[in-house]
């Protein structure tokens, strides 16, 4: 075998207006290797990788593949030269089945398209890299985990021998990231390389064999894996150490701010999500709720917010019903929502920032627009100092949002949301995606809440976030509270444990 | 055979006849829907199909030959809203009207000459033994080419939706560009293609009017079939089979309405020439866009520009 490295890329660069995605990148990956990509928010690496699956094209540089120097215009020739990626949103058709997505766009088909021998391969294939899926089942009824596996396996079936893995564990369980991980280590024994890109230091400490940062769209080095730890990784990612694992703040709690009672809601498929549940939160107090994805935690943060019908119960704030009152008038009684989806309920992606910011019109302290006067000038300003303090990566207030990344995006929801005093604040999911300084620096704002007395319900995957924020546990399981614990992670057998069902006092029985 | 029965056959008969251009219409709207593109402009495609076909037809007397035109005609029209659409990406529905606006304001002027005359036409083929059967022989087989050619559609383009490799593409194309993009799937190429294809089938509903329903040319002949066309491609989900039902329920009511007239009904006409357009409206209130495209496998993506570097 030849000594070339299976892709270089050289000074890549790619402008988009008004940033520079990529500034005269270059990176080199060796056969076999896992390699991660690390960077703050908008550091460009997904850009990069776009560039590398001939998503995007760059402004200059070449990329080399196996030292012969290729061009690549289109995902096309990306497949052809065994390049295949995960992106960072899926790529699936919600209506076709597993195995139809699988082969969707590849050429060695017949004109009919038979799917038995597909379905048998693609079953052969998950057992093999234990990524189990039912080839038959349509991709709109299944996990978020299943369709991760699905996209891995597209990769795998098209033969891709440099795997690129655009924050493939950000919507993974910790069961399902192991499988992931074991996939990849034996991907990477048969010869193949893989390219990963996550926020989560730990797991790339874990899986990777080399890592690259990146800092405002330059790299700034390739390191070995033993040269490195956490804290030298943060440092190259930020440039500063981030201060991590700080106390929580101590709060006198105050009165309940937010009471649940019996409360039943239905998901979209006319199945009860949430059943019978109940709940209350004092001011300066965060809830915090551990579960499976899918066990009715979205339900109830929408069915609080009023974006969802309840079917029987009661929801109270400072003791009064909310049942009956619009979403704006919620809103003006103190109710903030930092929604999972931040792309379709959190924000207009073709609006700018600063609409983005002021589109519920309730920042405390400035003058209301009304339908015929909007406040422009005083509107700006916030806007300009709520960039400012929320450190929220634009080119200007007047971007449109579709254009930030992930994280950023995400702080300009919270910008909105917590600059208007609430007193009762619903987290889903709030740091998904976002790097460990933007994550920190959630983690502060929401702590700074609560010492404001906010009441917070914090709905979230990662047990470590809940024990970071949280004064009380409560896991969830099928709609239902199974039971409460304290936020520490001695508690973490037993909460595994109600997160499969079973409930506080049986646990106490055995 | 008795009055009732006659009367019963024949209103089916004509039924087929005044559903065939529907059906060519919405078969080649659902081709062009599936890729994402909307496409308003039916009523001018059908137009300039029906004064394509009929010049043709009228000049040379020869029915394929016109056919073709009509069909090229058509697809000249499907190829200027692609180039709209997916290269210059304006709005659609902006892009449809000015389509609907091209196609009449052209098919007015070039059948200027070719008013009051009359020219070939498709002649009735009685398919044999088929066409003996009672009652169901009338009504379904004894009719011209198009017919036959329109029924043959449907099943064949229902199996290429669903059931080819090429079908697959399109729906994936219409339901999640990105992903298909992300396999090599070049989905503006194939947008064009299916608004080019999709405006060459609209047409031949178009020249069924000038060349098989009549034999003549009436300058806006199409008399809004084309916003019927549109309103059934909803109703029908954007299904072949289901397109078939709702052209022949449309064909049934016009049918309908010429029949009762002829025997001579206490209902004034006009009310009876009003009851497409009126059941065209109760249908779009019925089947509004929005729940439609909440379910699953209709085009997600219909009126959305696709561009690679654009966020969404
Ligand atoms: N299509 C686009 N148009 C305009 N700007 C873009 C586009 N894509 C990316 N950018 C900008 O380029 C920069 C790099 O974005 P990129 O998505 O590569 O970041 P990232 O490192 O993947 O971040 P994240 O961790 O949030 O996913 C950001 O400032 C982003 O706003
Ligand atoms: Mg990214």
């Amino acid at each position: 075998m030849d000594d070339y490295p299976i892709l270089e890329m050289k000074n890549i660069q790619k402008a988009f207006p008004g940033v520079l995605a990529n500034d005269n990148i270059s990176l080199e990956i060796r056969r076999g290797e896992v390699h991660a990509l690390l960077g703050e928010n908008g550091a460009g690496k997904t850009t990069l990788m776009n560039i590398l699956f001939g998503i995007y094209h760059p402004d200059h540089g070449e990329i080399l593949i196996n030292g012969k120097k290729t061009f690549i215009h289109s995902p096309q020739d990306a497949i052809n030269e065994k390049i295949g990626m995960v992106q960072q949103h899926f790529a699936l058709v919600p209506s076709f089945t597993v195995a139809e997505n699988v082969i969707l766009g590849l050429k060695n088909f017949g004109f009919i398209i038979k799917t038995k021998q597909v379905e048998q391969q693609i079953k052969e294939l998950g057992e093999r890299y234990s990524l189990p899926v039912r080839p038959k089942a349509r991709v709109w009824t299944l996990s978020v985990g299943e369709r991760q596996r699905i996209e891995i396996l597209k990769l795998l079936y098209t033969g891709a021998n440099i795997l690129i893995l655009d924050e493939p564990t950000a919507v993974l369980t910790p069961q399902e990231t192991r499988q992931l991980f074991s996939a990849i280590r034996k991907l990477v024994k048969e010869g193949s390389s893989v390219i990963f890109i996550s926020h989560k230091l730990d797991e790339v400490l874990e899986i990777s064999d080399r890592i690259s940062v990146l800092r405002n769209g330059k790299n700034t080095g390739t390191l070995n894996r033993e040269e490195v730890d956490r804290r030298t990784l943060v440092q190259r990612m930020v440039g500063r150490d981030v201060l991590m694992d700080q106390e929580k703040p101590k709060v006198e709690p105050g009165p309940v701010k937010i009471e649940v009672k019996d409360l039943t809601v239905k998901n979209d498929k006319g199945l009860t999500a949430v059943n019978n549940l109940s709940l209350e939160i004092h001011g300066g107090e965060i809830l915090g709720i551990a579960g499976v994805a899918g066990n009715g935690q979205k339900e109830l943060a929408e069915a609080i917010y009023g974006l969802r019908p309840i079917e029987t119960g009661k929801i109270q704030m400072a003791g009064e019903d909310l049942h009956h009152r619009s979403i704006k008038k919620r809103i003006q009684s103190g109710l903030s929502f930092i929604p999972q989806d931040r792309k379709s309920i959190a924000t207009c992606p073709n609006l700018s920032v600063m609409f983005n910011i002021f589109m519920k019109n309730t920042i405390p302290g400035l003058k209301k627009s009304s339908a015929w006067n909007i406040q422009i000038k005083q509107m700006h300003e916030k806007t300009r100092e709520l960039i400012r303090n929320f450190s929220i990566s634009t080119p200007s207030s007047k971007t449109r949002v579709r254009y930030l990344s992930g994280g950023n995006l995400q702080k300009v929801v919270l910008a909105r949301e917590l600059s208007s005093n609430p007193s009762v604040i619903i987290a889903e999911h709030p740091t998904r995606g976002l790097d460990i300084g933007a994550m920190e620096f959630v983690y502060q704002a929401l702590l700074e809440e609560k010492k404001k007395g906010s009441a917070i319900l914090l709905l979230a995957g990662e047990l470590y976030e809940i024990f970071r924020l949280s004064d009380r546990v409560a896991v969830i399981y099928e709609g239902e509270v199974m039971g409460y614990t304290p936020p520490d992670p001695s508690y973490t057998e037993k909460i595994g444990f109600m997160m499969a069902g079973t409930r506080e006092d049986s646990i106490h029985e055995n | 055979m008795n009055d009732a029965l006659s009367f019963i056959v024949a209103t089916l008969h004509a039924t087929v006849r005044a559903g065939t251009p529907l059906l060519f219409a919405v078969l080649g709207t659902i081709f062009t829907e599936r890729s994402g593109i909307m496409n308003l402009g039916l009523e001018g495609i059908m137009l300039i199909g029906a004064i394509g076909g009929f010049v043709v037809s009228y000049n040379t007397s020869n029915l394929l030959l016109a056919i073709l035109v009509a069909m090229i005609a058509g697809a000249i029209l499907g190829l200027v809203h692609a180039f709209f659409t997916v290269t210059l990406k304006i709005n659609q529905i902006v892009s449809g009207l000015a389509i609907t606006m091209l196609g009449s304001g052209i098919s007015g002027l070039w059948g200027k000459d070719y008013i009051g005359v009359v020219a070939e036409r498709f002649e009735t083929i009685s398919i044999p033994l088929l066409s003996d059967i009672p009652v169901i022989g009338r009504i379904l087989f004894q009719h011209d080419l198009l017919v036959y050619i329109s029924l043959l559609a449907v099943p064949l383009m229902w199996f290429f939706i669903y059931k080819t490799r090429g079908g697959m593409t399109l729906r994936a194309v219409g339901e999640a560009p990105e992903a298909a993009d992300a396999r090599g799937i070049n989905v503006f190429f194939i947008r064009y293609l299916y608004t080019i294809i999709g405006g060459s089938i609209t047409a031949i509903g178009g020249a069924y009017l000038s060349l098989a329903y009549n034999s003549m040319w009436i300058e806006n002949m199409t008399a809004g079939r084309g916003w019927i066309a549109i309103a059934l491609v909803l109703f029908a989900t954007w299904d072949p089979y289901k397109a078939l039902l709702g052209a022949y329920l449309f064909g049934g009511i016009t049918a309908l309405g010429l029949r009762m007239q002829a025997v001579g009904t206490h209902i004034p006409p006009d009310f009876l020439k009003m009851l497409p357009y009126l059941l065209t409206i109760v249908v779009l209130f019925f089947t509004s866009t929005d729940t439609l495209k909440r379910k699953v496998g209709a085009p997600a993506t219909l009126g959305v520009p696709y561009s690679r570097e654009d966020r969404t």
